[in-house]
């Protein structure tokens, strides 16, 4: 991780360890508590908390991890999450509640329930995905800060 | 009510002791750890019968005041070390979700 104080904002850097679930999270913790000490309001904290963490989730279970740089300027708290994975073949599919590719040892811990993507855009105000398959995706997301 | 006054009404297991002089709002059910990350209320007290490392993430980024693992649900070792370094109040009981939930919600509209 490392953090970078510019004149553009505060940028945070986290990886993403593949396939470990019990890791999974660490960088929404992280990203949370500096937010809190930052002073944003809590409906904005438990917005970006939601959407990061389950962009991490998804890097874990399907994309073998990644990385996500997280900027937050007076105006809006930007998070981009990137990984080599096998991208996503249906992004409309995928944006649906409910449709799920997890596989069931993930089911099993109480992920897969095709809320995923759905809930990072429910709890962002600006989220645009590209994928391409056999190289990736990523995932830009905006939460603004209101006031 | 704190989770200091369930404790002394339930017959709840402390498992991981966190700030417990902490406000409960409201009880919230869930195991599907994706619909607990959207709908759990901050300060809830969250009755589950999921319990992995991954229950204690949400709880955190909800703040959730305090997790209740039901039905004998138990934490592997490495989870309650956890629990306890992230300072997450953690209760368990061999009781269903529905009565857990439903003591809790009366004691706190008593």
């Amino acid at each position: 991780m490392s953090e970078q104080t510019g004149t553009s904002g505060v940028e945070l850097k986290y990886m993403v360890s593949p396939d470990d679930f019990t890791r999974a999270g660490e960088a929404s913790s992280k990203v949370k508590n500096i937010l809190k000490q930052m002073g944003i309001s809590p409906d904005v904290i438990r917005k970006v908390s939601i959407a990061m963490y389950e962009g991490e989730i998804n890097m874990v279970i399907h994309a073998h991890g990644g990385d996500i740089t997280v900027t937050i300027t007076p105006e809006e708290i930007r998070m981009v999450l990137r990984d080599d994975g096998p991208g996503i073949p249906d992004v409309e599919k995928a944006m649906k509640a409910g449709y799920s590719t997890a596989p069931e040892q993930v089911r099993a811990l109480g992920f897969g329930a095709g809320m995923g993507l759905p809930n990072m855009q429910n709890y962002t105000d600006e989220m645009k995905v590209e994928t391409e398959i056999g190289v990736g995706t990523t995932i830009t997301m905006s939460v603004h800060i209101e006031g | 009510m704190t989770i200091d006054d369930l404790l002394k009404q339930q017959p709840l297991t402390t498992i991981s002791e966190g700030d417990t002089s902490r406000e409960i709002s409201q009880v919230f059910c869930c195991d599907l750890l994706s619909v607990a990350m959207s709908k759990a209320p901050a300060d809830c007290a969250w009755v589950t019968v999921m319990g992995n490392v991954n229950t204690l993430a949400v709880a955190s980024l909800t703040d959730a005041a305090c997790v209740v693992l039901a039905e004998g649900t138990v934490l592997d070792e490495a989870v309650i070390e956890q629990a306890k370094v992230q300072g997450l109040t953690v209760l368990a009981t061999g009781e269903p979700v529905f009565d857990t939930a439903l003591a809790i919600h009366q004691q706190l509209n008593a």
